[in-house]
C-alpha cells in the first residue's frame, strides 16, 4: 500500500510530466488558455493513459518479450495507443454522448500525446508490475491535470497584465511555465522523506 | 504554387522562415529536455533529420498509395518503422548518445515536426521536394537545439561542447540545467527573436497556430483559431 501510495506521489508531483519531464508540453502550452478545455484534456488524458498502460504492458510482456521482439516496442504501441484511442472515440460516440462532447475533441490529439506513448514505455523501463503500472500512469495522468489547472490560472492572470512587447505570446508563456516548474522542484526531495527511504 | 518555389528555397524554408522550433514552436518536449547540453542538442537533432528525412521520402513516394481516411495511421508506421531503425543504430554504434537521450528516442515517433511536416509538405509535393524539405527542416532544429543546448550549458555548467570556457568568471548556475532554466532560455530566445524581426515572428505564430499541429486535420477547433 505504501508502495503504492509512494508512486503515485512520486508521478504526481516529484517526476511531474509536464514540469520535470518534459512530456507532453504541446498541449501543456496549446490548450491551457482557457480553463475548462484545459480540465477536459487533462481528464481526456488520464484516461488514455491508464487504459494505454493496461493495454500495452501485457502486450510486452506477454507477447514481445517472450518472443525476443522487443524492439518492435515502439511500433507496436504506437499503433496501440492509436487503435484504442479511436476505439473509445467511436463507442463513446455510440453510448455516451454527453461525455463525447466534453472529451471527444481532444482524443484525436492524445494519439500524438507524448506522455501517452511516454508513460508507456517507462513502465516497462522501470520495470513495474502491471498494477505498479497502473498505478503510475494514474498518477501521471493527474500530475498532469495539476499541471495544467495551475496553468490555465496562471495564464488568464498573465494576459491580462502589461509587459514588454516581445515577450507577448509564447514567449510569455515559457517564462511562466518556468517559474510553475521552480515550485515542482522543490518537491523532488519531498517524496523520499516522507516515506522514509 | 508550389511548383514556382525553387529547390532552394523548400531547403531554407527551414532554417529561417519556418524553422521548427523557434517559428513554428513544435517539437518543444524532446527540446527542452535534451538541450542541457551541447552534445546532446545535435545528437537530437541529427536524429530527428535522420527519421524526418526518410519518412517525408517515403510519406510523397507512397501518397498515391495511402488512402485519405486512414493516412495518419500510415504515417504513423512509416514514422515507427524509421524510429526503430534508428534506435537499433543508436544502441550498436552510439551507446552512450542513446543512454543519454533516453526516452527521447522513442518519442520521436510523437515529435509533431515528423507528423506535421508529413501531413504539411510530404503528401503534397514529390520525392525530391519532400527530401529538401525534410533535411531543411531537420537541419534547422538541429541549429536551433544546439543553440539552445549552448546557452543552457554554458549558463548552467560553465561549460561548451565539455569544454571548460568561463574559467572562473562566473559560477555555474546550475537551475538553467534543470527544467525551470529550460522553459526560460526557450522563452528568451522567442522574445529576442520577436524583438529581432519586429513582431513578424509572433504573427507568424499567431496565424499559424494549427499549421503543425498533427491533429489539425481531426481538430475541430481549428475553425475557431485554434486550441
Amino acid at each position: 500500500m505504501k508502495e503504492m501510495l509512494m508512486i503515485i506521489m512520486a508521478a504526481v508531483l516529484a517526476n511531474n510530466y509536464v514540469l520535470v519531464r518534459f512530456l507532453g508540453i504541446c498541449p501543456f502550452l496549446g490548450v491551457s488558455k482557457k480553463l475548462d478545455s484545459a480540465v477536459g484534456m487533462s481528464f481526456a488524458v488520464i484516461f488514455v493513459m491508464v487504459l494505454a498502460t493496461a493495454a500495452t504492458w501485457p502486450i510486452q510482456r506477454l507477447l514481445l518479450d517472450p518472443n525476443g521482439i522487443g524492439y518492435m516496442q515502439t511500433t507496436v504501441f504506437i499503433l496501440v495507443i492509436a487503435a484504442l484511442v479511436q476505439l473509445i472515440e467511436t463507442f463513446m460516440k455510440k453510448s455516451l454522448p454527453a461525455l463525447h462532447k466534453s472529451l471527444g475533441i481532444y482524443l484525436p490529439l492524445i494519439t500524438t500525446n507524448c506522455a501517452v506513448l511516454g508513460v508507456c514505455t517507462l513502465n516497462i523501463d522501470e520495470g513495474y508490475t502491471f498494477i505498479q503500472s497502473l498505478m503510475n500512469s494514474f498518477g501521471s495522468g493527474v500530475g498532469f491535470l495539476l499541471a495544467m489547472f495551475l496553468f490555465a490560472g496562471v495564464r488568464s492572470k498573465i494576459e491580462e497584465n502589461d509587459y514588454p512587447e516581445s515577450f507577448k505570446g509564447v514567449a510569455s508563456t515559457l517564462v511562466a511555465a518556468s517559474i510553475l516548474s521552480v515550485s515542482f522542484m522543490g518537491f523532488s526531495g519531498m517524496i523520499d522523506n516522507i516515506f522514509g527511504m | 504554387m508550389e511548383n514556382k518555389k525553387s529547390k532552394l528555397s523548400i531547403f531554407t524554408n527551414g532554417f529561417i522562415k519556418e524553422n521548427p522550433i523557434l517559428v513554428l514552436v513544435l517539437g518543444t518536449c524532446p527540446t527542452l529536455a535534451v538541450s542541457t547540453m551541447a552534445s546532446n542538442g545535435i545528437g537530437m537533432g541529427l536524429c530527428v533529420t535522420f527519421v524526418l528525412f526518410f519518412s517525408n521520402i517515403f510519406i510523397s513516394a507512397l501518397k498515391k498509395i495511402i488512402p485519405d481516411q486512414v493516412r495518419i495511421p500510415c504515417y504513423i508506421v512509416v514514422i515507427a518503422t524509421f524510429v526503430s531503425v534508428l534506435q537499433m543504430l543508436l544502441q550498436a554504434y552510439l551507446p552512450d548518445l542513446n543512454k543519454s537521450l533516453g526516452l527521447y528516442v522513442p518519442l520521436i515517433v510523437v515529435n509533431c515536426i515528423i507528423l506535421g511536416r508529413a501531413e504539411a509538405f510530404a503528401n503534397k509535393n514529390s520525392v525530391v521536394d519532400s527530401a529538401l524539405d525534410g533535411l531543411g527542416m531537420g537541419l534547422g532544429y538541429t541549429c536551433a537545439l544546439t543553440i539552445m543546448a549552448c546557452i543552457r550549458e554554458l549558463l548552467g555548467a560553465g561549460t561548451i561542447f565539455g569544454h571548460v570556457v568561463t574559467a572562473n568568471l562566473f559560477s555555474p548556475m546550475s537551475i538553467f540545467v534543470l527544467a525551470p532554466g529550460g522553459f526560460f532560455t526557450f522563452g528568451c530566445i522567442i522574445a529576442a527573436l520577436n524583438k529581432l524581426t519586429k513582431g513578424r515572428v509572433k504573427e507568424k505564430q499567431a496565424a499559424n497556430k494549427c499549421l503543425g499541429c498533427p491533429g489539425a486535420s481531426v481538430c475541430s477547433k481549428v475553425e475557431e483559431g485554434g486550441c
